[in-house]
């Protein structure tokens, strides 16, 4: 068994020399425009928003974000929005059209095993990490918000 | 005590008389487009899911070779059939419709190799007159089966591979015009250690390796023996770790070396390391190897088809990736 873990010791690190590596400054750069383009477009849009009278800043902004979760999705399903996500990486996966290009192309994927056993149980097969660790840490930070209160004696 | 043997001996020399591959779009698109008999353009085969369409691709497969072989399907003596799915859904959902006896195999992307040694042991022993091998594999089902949803936009490391749509079966028989199956190398499950689920070409390259060797010394041959030594799926960077491991060990492959998987798409397919999956050395097996024998272009070919043999489950659990590899020889007559 020893010889065998030098033996893969030594294979792994071949294999790491022979095997390429990701271009991270070209993924970088890649990364922040697709990442500043949704921003940028987000950001016109709630501007734009905010000009129709009688609309709030604070409208707008769920408006704009609302539009960008429907055009992802809308992307998603003419199949153009994983072509994108290739070349943006983190870019057009953190955003928040990241994870209705998540949800949408699992809700997708799943709906020939049935609505409800299909497309219903597994549209959170890829998000549900996102979602449970949302949960967990907001959770989290209210307590400790609780705890400082307590000890600063002020809420 | 003399070495034990890896490599079985056909004496009777069963012969593969015909072969039939059935490829996607991006598949015909690739280099070898022009040697597939059949390029379907639409994934789903005109059904409504994936699965269904892999399972039809199977069925074209194994109809299509039984019809240049010149048999009726009912004629064929067993069915020695597997793909990438759970439970070997396409190849069985296949044999459904077909009234012959089935052998379901799994051997991950080396079952097209582990079919055509099963049959020719069968056919060479006298059990079966004619026996058909046949493996298929799937992009879309192979992605959800391994990976994420086929719109999830996510990006893979450069030594990725891409898994071909696409379907082979070849007809193996007792007599008949093509070249003879002379030898099947039976692979030991290897495994040096790779987890990453991403780089299989590293994973399955010792598989490859291990069980070339044993056929090298077996047989009492070495590379400059074969017209043409063809390995299934290792990709650009498992070929390429497979030509460094054999040279480690004394055996230049050389220019005769080429693996299927790295042929099947050329570098504008942004196809990063290149094609895997079952249907890779099925349909490049039944359809160039068989063409370029035939020709008499190639008279002794080496195919060594390998397998990772992990699931999800297993890599998500933290264990490294064991792998497979058989070979056959095919040779034609002199």
């Amino acid at each position: 068994m020893t010889d065998n873990a030098e033996r893969n010791a030594r294979y792994g690190k071949y294999v790491e020399w022979i095997s390429p590596k990701t271009d991270y400054t070209h993924s970088l750069v890649k990364a922040f425009v697709a990442g500043g383009l949704t921003c940028v477009t987000g950001e016109i849009a709630r501007n734009l928003l905010g000009m129709i009278p009688g609309v709030t800043d604070e409208q707008a902004a769920v408006f704009a974000s609302v539009l960008l979760v429907v055009a992802a999705i809308f992307m998603t399903g003419l199949g153009v929005y994983d072509a994108i996500a290739r070349h943006g990486g983190a870019g057009s996966f953190l955003p928040i059209t990241g994870f209705a290009n998540a949800m949408s192309s699992a809700a997708m994927e799943f709906r020939a095993e049935g609505l409800i056993t299909g497309t219903a149980v597994k549209m959170f097969s890829v998000v549900g990490p996102v979602v449970v660790n949302g949960v967990v840490w907001s959770a989290a930070a209210g307590v400790l918000r609780y705890i400082v209160a307590l000890i600063w004696g002020t809420i | 005590m003399k070495r034990r043997s890896q490599t079985l001996v056909f004496e009777n020399r069963p012969k593969l008389i015909a072969g039939m591959s059935v490829v996607g779009k991006k598949e015909g698109d690739g280099p070898l487009g022009k040697y597939f008999d059949r390029i379907e353009d639409d994934p789903k085969m005109g059904k409504n899911t994936f699965e269904k369409g892999e399972t039809a691709m199977l069925t074209e497969a194994v109809e299509g070779a039984a019809a240049k072989a010149g048999l009726k399907i009912s004629d064929i003596g067993a069915l020695f059939a597997g793909d990438l799915l759970n439970q070997l859904v396409s190849s069985s959902y296949a044999a459904r419709d077909l009234p012959v006896p089935y052998f379901g195999l799994y051997s991950a992307c080396s079952t097209m190799t582990e079919a055509v040694a099963l049959a020719a042991a069968c056919v060479n022993a006298g059990y079966y007159e004619t026996a058909a091998c046949a493996t298929g594999s799937h992009f879309a089902t192979a992605e959800r089966q391994y990976r994420f949803p086929l719109e999830y936009g996510c990006q893979r490391p450069p030594y990725a591979q891409w898994t071909v749509t696409a379907a082979g079966c070849g007809i193996i028989s007792a007599d008949g015009d093509g070249p003879a199956v002379t030898h099947a190398a039976i692979g030991r499950v290897v495994d040096y250690g790779i987890t990453d689920a991403n780089n299989m070409g590293a994973a399955m390259a010792v598989a490859a390796m291990d069980t070339a060797i044993a056929v090298f010394v077996d047989t009492e041959t070495s590379p400059e023996d074969y017209d043409a030594i063809f390995t299934g799926d290792l990709g650009r960077v498992g070929s390429e770790i497979m030509r460094d491991l054999c040279r480690e060990k004394g055996a230049e492959l050389g220019q005769r070396y080429s693996d299927c998987g790295e042929m099947m798409f050329s570098a504008k397919q942004k196809c990063y390391s290149g094609g895997s999956g079952a249907g890779c050395s099925a349909s490049v097996l039944n359809s160039f190897i068989l063409g370029k024998m035939n020709a008499r272009e190639y008279d002794r070919v080496l195919l060594l088809a390998t397998g990772a043999l992990m699931s999800p489950t297993t890599s998500f659990q933290g264990e490294s990736i064991p792998s497979v590899c058989h070979g056959i020889i095919l040779e034609n007559d002199l």
